[in-house]
Parts: structure tokens; C-alpha cells; sequence
């Protein structure tokens, strides 16, 4: 009841003419099926050189911390090391990637699979994107790679293939739909650009204030 | 008789005196404003984006009815149950519902307006579920038993000593020596009070900063990443929000997250920004099993077709308060209202009505920040200038009503005018006494008991103008 009631309202106050209804709604149609047409900044429509350059910069500005790998096979170690240089426990969780399940692990990391759990250190996901325009990672929900790792550990890794460096977040979408299928949405598409962060004490930026203290993000040239 | 002093002088005069309020209100500028020029200044594109950004709201609003039957046909593609409420009760009601039905008893919530507008907390408390805000501003505020002060930083009217004061208080199983010196060390400790919270409720509650009709989805910033952790972790997940938040497409989305966190705080883009598309799919490991969406309309559809339907382009960015100098000089609580500063000066009174809000239209120097720095250029002055009319028309005669009467009589007559302001002139001179400006005025004391009166030097201006004229004639 309360839909018809709202949906009346909103028609009454917007005053529409009767003749004008079928123009209206054609238009609309027009603009759902519309792609892009709208401005979109030029700091991340450089080469690919230049453009990686520009997410790691701004990376950097975020407290994000970079690992970089010439090769998958290198990944691994890259883990293992950045755990270690920070004192952290040597045990990681990740989805069923098969991707990063089939790199070349090695026993002295003690790897767990599946969603997050309340005890666990830190979480290794693959993202489909990276966004040089403000250095933002894309990262969508799934069974290969579950929001829960990008939230509960106090360590977030985040492995991302070099040429997966998009300009824009219209690019990065453009990546999600050559995976999921065009248009397809997965349950949560997560768009992160930094650690957990809050301002609200005293307006000085504090990290880690419910999800992730630190974020590494692992760019991997050859994948 | 004097008129009695209305609610917004009262507060703001109690607001003045408070220093610890004017402590923290003495960082805005250093931070948000400063933050917000540089990030403007980092991105050529800024104005122009601003500009797309007007005329995409205005788009949607234009076609509110269709993109709303087109998110929800999308969203409940996508497995959401879609729910509307006219009201605020209704909206409680379908929230209370909901909690029931999934027997819930613990219920997170990621900070929303929307929520602050429906009394939604009192409405689930009342109905014994232990709610726990989750967003730190307002987690404060929650156990303060306050109400935010500014729209993205709900806290921003106490320093780390107040929060200190409230977590000894609040948290008196913690060892009472423990170090509570630091931002960090109290950020520490509610992390570690809300994540058992996170992790035992039943149902998780946000608001959602923009939907997307073609995609079906809710979109959902945060910088602490509290709202992912409210919306994966419970059995159901509910999204809240107004009906206004609807855009056409994910283009039209990225355009206004363009200009939302750079407007609010400065940053590139926030922390965590994320889609949300209806609950887990098949063969996902977490995320909710149930996700709804509740619309809310409560008193927007009125602004539609109205004078005032500009302020629906509204993201919620904070831009304009923390660009105020009245808001700047008294926090947010002064406005006594949900919704403070100029936004809330022209969204308070469209929702509650003027007489409950419309002096706060008069809470303003229309010094024009506030438009300049708008990211959908909402003309906020224009608006509250038509608040004053509404509420000049509706007041009882008084004083300044009296006064204005006779102010439009005599400037539609242009003779009396000039001859009356000439006399005002030399009465105003007179007073002066040779000193330059008035330091008391009969009928201002409430102008003059904080600054003084500059006095006319003699002549009116036209007098001099004329003369002037006819000097320079050959």
C-alpha cells in the first residue's frame, strides 16, 4: 500500500503532463541503456607505465603498503617475508582462488581456506582491478574470494596483476563484467582505497578501526 | 516587552561559551576545508563534475517514479526484498518486523541520517533488541545518548578527554589505570568492545549513500569499514535509506562518489565504497543469507514540484557546514534539529515543517560558502531566503514585522525614501557624536551588544552621488 501511495505522490507533486508519458519513459529507457557519456577525469587515461605509476602513488598517500613481483611463482615468498618483517604470525587465510591456490607454497606458512574466522591474522584475496585514478582496489564477493578476508584480520594482502592497472572505475567495471558476464553484479563489489581508518577522535587519523590495520597490495608483473 | 529569545539564539549562546565545544570546533577549517581545496585543487575536472553531478540528480529526481520501479524490479532480480515506507513509523515498523522474524536480539547498525530521522534506535530499543552503533563517531554519541552534531563526522563537537570521560564510564570492566592518552588508544579499545558485537548480530542495518536502479544496487561509503562489516556478517542484512538516493546507472554513480569524499573529507575516494547486490548467491561462504531494502519517503515526495526540491540533489557530504561561519562559530547542536548547518537549515524545516524549523533559515549570514562549495550546486541561499519568506509570512505580527512593512512601503516610494533616509542618516550621525560608530542602539541592543554601529558620515549615498554628478556635468 504504502508503494502505490508513494509512487502516486511522487507523480502528483512532479506534475506530469498526460501527453508527455510516453516521451518520459522512452527516455529513460535511453539513459538505462546509455554507456559512459559522462566526464571522466584524464589523470588515469596515460600508458601503462605512467598509469601504474599513478596507483602507486596513490597508494602510497593512503598508508598502503606495496610488494612488488616480477613473476607469480615469486608470490609466496613476498607473503611470507612481509609477515615476517612485521613480527606477524606465519599463518594466512584465502578463498578457493585457484589462482593463488596453485602458486608455489611453501610449509612455513600455515594456510587456511574458506571465509574469514574471528581468530585469524591476515587474508590474501585477488582482485579483479586496480583504479590508478585514486589507487583503489576491486575486489568482488564470492567463494573464490570472500569479503570476509578484506575485513576480519588485522592483515588484508591483495594480490593484482599489473595489467589489471585501469585508468578509471568505469574501465574496472568494464573488467568485472568481462568476468562475471556483462552487466552481472557479484553479491559485494568492494572497492578499497587504503586500510580501516576513523577521524572521529580528535579528527586525527587513526588506522585499523574495525577492519584491517594494514593493507599490502601485491603487484604481480606477468599474471 | 522583549521578544522572548527563540531556541536557536538560546543554544548558540550556550554553544559561544562552551570552551571545550569551541576547542573542537576550532579544527574544522584545518581539516575538512583545507582537505577539500586540496583535492579540489588536485583534479581539474572538479567544477565541471559538479556541474554533471547537478544534472544528474536533477535527472533522476525528474523521473523519480521510473528509477525507482526500475531499481526495484533490478534488486529484486537480485534475491533483495523491497519495502516502502511512506512514514517514519512505517519505516520502523518494516525494520521491526523484519528483526522479529529473524528472531533477532542483537542488532549493528553502520551510521545513516536516514536512521537519526525515523528515531529508529528508540523505536528497536523499546522493543528490547540491544542496539549497537558501530560507525566510532557515533558509537560515542550512542552511549552519550546524543545526537550527531555534523553529518559525516557525528562526534566532531567532543575532544579525545570527553571520549576518554565516556569510556571510563561506559567501560568499567576495563582496568581503570589503563592507558587512555591517545586517539589510538581509544580507537584500540572500541575496536576491540564493537568486534565481538560485529561477530554475535543478527541483523546489521546501513543506509546506503546512492542506489542504482539499473544495477539493483546499494552503494555504501565508509572510511572505517564498519558498514561491510555490518552487512556481511549477520544472518540479514537490511538497507535503509530515502527514496531521493536513487541514480540511473553506475556512471551516473561514479560522477557523484567523484565528488563525495573529496567534498566531505578531502580524500581521493573513502576507504571502503561498496556495491551491494541482494544476499549471498549460491555456493558464496559469507555475506547474509537475507537482504532487504527499505525505501523511505517521509516527507521527500513533498519537495518534489516544490520551491525547495533542489535540496533533494543533496549527498549528505558535509561540505557546506564545515564551510560555515555560523555553523564553524556553534557546532551542530545549536540547530537543535536532525539535520544542522545550511542543509539542515533548508531540509529541517521541508521535513518537519517551519514552524518547528523555520527560524533556522534566520541561522545564517548568506555569505554563499555554502553554494560555492555544494557539489550538486544546491543555491542553499536562495533556499533559506524562501524559508524567511514562508516563515515571514506566517508570523505573527510582531516588531520586525512591523518594521519591515514600513521598510516596503517607503522603498516603493522612492521620494519618501530618499527623503527618509536622509533623516536617518543625520539621526545616526547625531547619535554618533563625532565618535564614528554606535556602540548602543535603542530598538538593537540584541545588534549592537556585540558589535557596533558604523555611523553614516553625513550625507546618504545618493545625495553624493548626485552632487557628484552634477560637479562633473560641463
Amino acid at each position: 500500500m504504502s508503494r502505490a501511495a508513494i509512487l502516486a505522490k511522487v507523480r502528483a507533486r512532479l506534475k506530469l503532463e498526460p501527453g508527455a508519458e510516453a516521451a518520459r519513459r522512452a527516455g529513460v529507457q535511453v539513459r538505462l541503456a546509455g554507456v559512459g557519456g559522462h566526464l571522466v577525469p584524464a589523470r588515469g587515461n596515460v600508458g601503462g607505465e605512467e598509469r601504474v605509476a599513478l596507483f602507486k602513488s596513490f597508494l602510497a598517500a593512503q598508508g598502503t603498503d606495496l610488494i612488488e613481483v616480477d613473476e607469480a611463482a615469486r608470490i609466496p615468498a613476498a607473503v611470507a617475508g612481509y609477515l615476517r618483517a612485521r613480527d606477524l604470525p606465519p599463518r594466512l587465510r584465502a578463498g578457493a582462488d585457484p589462482f593463488l591456490a596453485a602458486l608455489p607454497w611453501s610449509d612455513d606458512l600455515a594456510r587456511d581456506t574458506g571465509a574469514a574466522l574471528a581468530g585469524d591474522t591476515a587474508g590474501l584475496s585477488r582482485a579483479i582491478a586496480g583504479v590508478a585514478e585514486t589507487g583503489t582496489l576491486v575486489l568482488a564477493s564470492g567463494a573464490h574470494n570472500p569479503t570476509t578476508l578484506a575485513l576480519l584480520p588485522e592483515t588484508h594482502l591483495v594480490v593484482l596483476a599489473r595489467a589489471a592497472v585501469v585508468g578509471s572505475y568505469e574501465e574496472a567495471i568494464a573488467l568485472v563484467g568481462a568476468q562475471l558476464g556483462p552487466g552481472q553484479m557479484p553479491r559485494t563489489l568492494n572497492l578499497v582505497s587504503g586500510a580501516s581508518r576513523t577521524g572521529d577522535i580528535g579528527g586525527r587519523i587513526v588506522m585499523g578501526a574495525h577492519g584491517p590495520r594494514r593493507l599490502a597490495v601485491i603487484l604481480c608483473g606477468d599474471i | 516587552m522583549k521578544p522572548a529569545a527563540s531556541a536557536f539564539t538560546t543554544r548558540s549562546a550556550a554553544a559561544l561559551a562552551d570552551e571545550r565545544l569551541q576547542r573542537a570546533l576550532a579544527d574544522v577549517p584545518g581539516g575538512f576545508v583545507a582537505g577539500r581545496a586540496r583535492a579540489k585543487a588536485a583534479l581539474p575536472e572538479f567544477e565541471a563534475l559538479r556541474r554533471t553531478g547537478r544534472d544528474i540528480k536533477d535527472h533522476a529526481l525528474a523521473h523519480l517514479d521510473l528509477y525507482l520501479e526500475e531499481f526495484e524490479r533490478n534488486a529484486a532480480a537480485a534475491g533483495s526484498r523491497v519495502h516502502w515506507a511512506a512514514t517514519a513509523d512505517d519505516a520502523c515498523n518494516i525494520v521491526l518486523d523484519i528483526c522479529r522474524a529473524a528472531g533477532a536480539r542483537l542488532v549493528t547498525k553502520s551510521k545513516s541520517m536516514v536512521f537519526e530521522e525515523i528515531g529508529l534506535n528508540a523505536r528497536l530499543q523499546a522493543a528490547a533488541l540491544e542496539v549497537v552503533e558501530t560507525d566510532l563517531g557515533e558509537y560515542v554519541i550512542q552511549i552519550r545518548g546524543e545526537t550527531p552534531s555534523h553529518l559525516i563526522a557525528p562526534a566532531i563537537h567532543l575532544g579525545p578527554d570527553d571520549i576518554a570521560e565516556d569510556f571510563r564510564r561506559r567501560h568499567s570492566h576495563l582496568a581503570p589505570d589503563r592507558d587512555m592518552s591517545s586517539p589510538a588508544a581509544l580507537v584500540a579499545e572500541a575496536r576491540a568492545i564493537l568486534r565481538p558485537k560485529f561477530l554475535g548480530a543478527d541483523v546489521g542495518i546501513t543506509g546506503a549513500n546512492l542506489l542504482v536502479a539499473k544495477a539493483g544496487s546499494a552503494i555504501v561509503v565508509t572510511n572505517e569499514g564498519n558498514a561491510d562489516l555490518t552487512m556481511t556478517l549477520p544472518r540479514v542484512h537490511i538497507v535503509l535509506t530515502s527514496i531521493e538516493k536513487v541514480v540511473p546507472t553506475l556512471d551516473d554513480a561514479w560522477v557523484l562518489l567523484r565528488l563525495l569524499a573529496r567534498s566531505a573529507t578531502g580524500q581521493e575516494f573513502t576507504a571502503y565504497t561498496t556495491l551491494v547486490t541482494g544476499p549471498r548467491r549460491t555456493g558464496d561462504i559469507d555475506g547474509p543469507e537475507e537482504c532487504h531494502v527499505v525505501l523511505v519517503d517521509n516527507g521527500r515526495s513533498e519537495l518534489l514540484g516544490s520551491r525547495m526540491r533542489e535540496v533533494l540533489r543533496c549527498i549528505r557530504c558535509g561540505a557546506c557546514m564545515n564551510h560555515c561561519p555560523v555553523y564553524c562559530s556553534v557546532g551542530g547542536h545549536a540547530y537543535g534539529s536532525i539535520y544542522a548547518g545550511p542543509i539542515g537549515a533548508v531540509l529541517s524545516p521541508a521535513l518537519v515543517g517551519p514552524h518547528a524549523a523555520g527560524e533556522l533559515a534566520q541561522a545564517s549570514t548568506f555569505c554563499g560558502r555554502c553554494e560555492q562549495v555544494c557539489p550538486v550546486e544546491i543555491p542553499l541561499v536562495t533556499l533559506m531566503r524562501q524559508w524567511r519568506e514562508v516563515s515571514f509570512g506566517d508570523a505573527r505580527p510582531g516588531r520586525s514585522k512591523t518594521l519591515l512593512r514600513v521598510w516596503a512601503f517607503l522603498a516603493q516610494r522612492s521620494r519618501l525614501y530618499h527623503a527618509a533616509t536622509r533623516a536617518g542618516a543625520a539621526l545616526l550621525h547625531a547619535l554618533a557624536r563625532g565618535r564614528g560608530a554606535i556602540s548602543r542602539l535603542p530598538f538593537a541592543d540584541a545588534w549592537t551588544r556585540y558589535r557596533d554601529l558604523p555611523a553614516p558620515q553625513g550625507q546618504t549615498f545618493q545625495a553624493q552621488w548626485a552632487r557628484r554628478q552634477r560637479r562633473q556635468a560641463p
